[in-house]
């Protein structure tokens, strides 16, 4: 079980895996997540599911190489077994056929997560507009995935090497600008910083966003406590009341505080790592 | 085989003592606080047994572990008969053994406790249980086998025993486990030195060799619903443990330093942080550790604390000593230790610095006022006692709430208004004829023993009732 069926190399640091795991894929929905355990001594680490097949029982991660973890699992080869892999965890993105537009928006990696929730939207019958942006064009993903679950695409990087130039939260203001009747959702799914911009824009068209939010989780079943989040004023675990909020009511900076609560540790790990594998 | 002594002379001689680590040295490491019995210390002390008919310690026992018949094998030195025995009734013997309150089970039923010198039950059973192990000795399966299914939602105390019951009577049991590793709070939960983890993957290998399968990896609730599963089994034990902490719910909670003791535990114990970086999962404890409660959480977490290198670890109670739920002996252990007290004190809020990190805790002194609803008197903030600790961590011990996971897949479950699901005390039996629980998720957070208790029952009912289908 959880078994690589297959590795991508997408850039320098983000890469694909479809796992095996047919009971999770089977189970699966849009938006939940997965945690896995790249080796025996290794940590939990949180992902979203970005596909899954039930016929060929995969599931699809897509991660960044930020840490010793998930540097330890972008070497790992197809055929190697994951220590651990479970899931699907977290609440299921609250779908329906909306009136009018969704506009879904990728930043980096995360346009991985809103690939599932953007398919679906766009199955049950919606209007699915996908802003996804990335820094340059070697960085942006599964562009062609994201046409396909959509009605609509809007290409951004940060240096304008594709598409249009700018962060995505100044893509979605400017298509609000035009579009703001006809829209009625939007979900917003990247780096805090990035969903907090993008929950900015939103409100100053009254429109409702939801974020997904990603913070250090230990079991992911609401155990522990490690993933909690003010969300309207009151204490949530991301894990198990989430991992979709309404972005109006999350605090983002004490998410973004808590993220960097092992920043040193997470780096001593890494440079530990790395000198032993003989890693630049 | 030791001689058999007569009652006068039992009366004459003390318990045995159990060796431990000095405090000290324990302090820097993890390793198992008590070294258990050896043969000599088991067998004199074995010999004090009154053999009493009938055994009021059983009595005392969720287990029903044949007490009296186990002593008597000890004395005889076959130590293999001894854990035959046990093991007639008792999956957990090692685990029991080193985390029961046998203050509260057997030894607090012992004759022998009038002349304020019970028999040490729970050490013998420890010794047996270890003399096994060491042997290498297994368990053998059933040969008769039951073409039965039962599914078991959790790998803890209950749902191990109630598993072991049930492939004794020759079910084919299969138990969905939420973590990585199997064994519930006795992994995530109890430290390294008061149940080191290689003693709980032994007892846990014993239950496999029983023919039980283990899902780990597996959260029923996300991957397959209860009700999926009384389709697919004849019977189903849910046994998924209480599983969510509880806050404060005062100012500052969610500052970097503030830990539930569930999240500073699983750190430590299941992801193994105190190894950090031999081990991935990272853990921060500075200089001075508070620990809110007074339970045995609570002692878990502050002697946890006290190991991963804090100058002072601190419990802040808000009743007096006397009131403490933890058990006596791990209070005891703490304070060797040298763990500090704040009794009669309640956190008002944590402070925190510019960063979001915690640096300090606002507190107030309580007095004592008129006995609640729980017997224990009320404890009553004195106004204007307010005072501030500088503190580096702040971990919240004060109990858990019911997890919603696995009840919200479950039709035709009833839970009580906390979330709890209800079931028969004696039966374990819930609102659905095919679905017993039984453990934390039923009683709200107890001991093992409780749930190991609770799983014997509902093998024992579902026995029975498969048995008339």
């Amino acid at each position: 079980m959880a078994r690589i069926l297959k590795k991508e190399q997408w850039s320098e640091n983000i890469f694909s895996m479809l796992i095996e795991a047919r009971d999770v894929a089977k189970a699966a929905k849009q938006g939940q997540f997965i945690i896995l355990i790249p080796r025996e001594h290794g940590e939990r680490v949180p992902l979203t599911i970005a596909d899954s097949s039930v016929d060929e029982g995969w599931v699809q991660i897509v991660f960044q190489v930020v840490g010793k973890s998930t540097l330890e699992l972008s070497r790992m080869d197809e055929g190697e077994e994951l220590f651990s892999f479970v899931g699907p965890l977290g609440m299921a993105s609250e779908v329906e056929k909306f009136p009018g537009k969704v506009v879904m928006i990728g930043g980096g990696i995360g346009i991985a997560p809103i690939h599932p929730i953007a398919r679906k939207l766009k199955e049950m019958g919606n209007y699915v507009v996908s802003i996804i942006g990335a820094k340059t064009k070697e960085l942006l993903i599964m562009e062609d995935k994201i046409q396909e679950a959509s009605s609509e695409v809007i290409v951004a990087t940060d240096d304008g090497s594709k598409g249009k130039k700018g962060f995505v939260n100044v893509v979605l203001e400017e298509y609000l600008a035009k579009e703001a009747d006809s829209v009625s959702k939007i979900w917003a799914i990247g780096p805090p910083i990035m969903m907090k911009a993008c929950t900015i824009s939103a409100g100053k068209f009254n429109k409702p966003i939801i974020v997904s939010l990603n913070p250090i989780m230990v079991d992911g079943t609401g155990m522990c406590g490690a993933c909690r989040v003010t969300v309207g004023g009151e204490t949530k675990f991301a894990c198990v009341d989430g991992p979709e909020f309404d972005g109006a009511l999350v605090d983002f900076d004490e998410l973004m505080a808590r993220q960097r609560q092992y920043v040193e540790l997470e780096r001593k790990a890494l440079e530990l790592y790395k000198a032993k594998e003989g890693i630049a | 085989m030791a001689e058999r002594l007569r009652p006068a002379e039992k009366f004459k001689r003390d318990r045995v003592p159990m060796r431990e680590q000095d405090p000290n040295e324990r302090i820097k490491n993890f390793n198992e606080v008590p070294y258990g019995y050896s043969l000599e210390e088991a067998i004199a002390e074995a010999q004090r047994c009154l053999q009493c008919k009938p055994p009021s310690c059983v009595e005392g026992c969720p287990a029903d572990v044949h007490i009296p018949e186990f002593i008597d094998k000890i004395i005889d030195e076959d130590i293999e008969a001894a854990f035959k025995e046990i093991k007639l009734t008792n999956a957990l013997p090692a685990v029991c053994g080193r985390v029961c309150p046998q203050e509260e089970q057997c030894e607090g039923a012992c004759i022998m406790l009038k002349k304020g010198k019970p028999i040490a039950i729970g050490r013998l059973e420890r010794f047996v249980a270890d003399w096994a192990r060491e042997k290498g000795l297994t368990d053998e399966p059933p040969k008769e086998k039951k073409q039965k299914r039962i599914a078991i939602v959790g790998s803890g105390p209950a749902g191990l025993a109630c598993a072991a019951d049930l492939a004794n009577l020759g079910y084919d049991v299969t138990i969905f486990e939420a973590l990585h590793k199997p064994g519930g709070v006795l992994v995530y939960g109890i430290p390294e030195f008061r149940l080191p983890k290689a003693i709980v993957q032994y007892e846990v290998d014993q239950i496999k060799k029983l023919g039980v399968k283990i899902y780990t990896d597996y959260v029923i609730g996300y991957i397959k619903s209860v009700d999926e599963l009384v389709e697919e089994y004849d019977a189903v034990f849910l046994a998924n443990g209480a599983g969510a902490p509880s806050f404060l719910h005062i100012p500052g909670e969610n500052l970097n330093g503030v830990y539930s003791a569930s999240e500073f535990l699983t750190r430590s114990n299941l992801m193994r942080a105190f190894d950090f970086p031999e081990y991935d999962t990272p853990i921060k404890v500075g200089r001075r550790v508070v620990v809110i409660g007074g339970g045995n959480v609570a002692m878990d977490a502050v002697r946890t604390a006290k190991r991963l290198g804090a100058e002072e670890a601190i419990i802040v109670y808000r009743r007096s000593r006397a009131e403490m739920p933890a058990r006596a002996e791990e209070i005891e252990h703490a304070e060797a230790e040298g763990i500090q007290f704040e009794l009669l004190t309640n956190p008002v809020r944590v402070i925190g610095d510019e960063n979001g990190n915690v640096k300090g805790l606002e507190c107030v002194r309580m007095k004592l006022g008129e006995p609640d609803e729980s017997g224990r008197r009320r404890p009553i903030p004195i106004e204007g006692s307010n005072f501030v600790m500088d503190v580096d961590n702040v971990i919240i011990a004060i109990g858990q709430n019911a997890n919603p996971i696995v009840a919200r897949s479950a039709t035709g479950v009833k839970t009580n208004k906390w979330g709890y699901f209800i079931a028969d005390e004696e039966t374990g039996k819930t609102t659905h004829p095919k679905v017993w629980a039984g453990g934390d998720i039923v009683t709200g957070a107890a001991t093992v023993i409780l749930a190991v208790g609770a799983g014997k029952k509902a093998a024992k009912s579902i026995h029975e009732t498969l048995s008339q289908e």
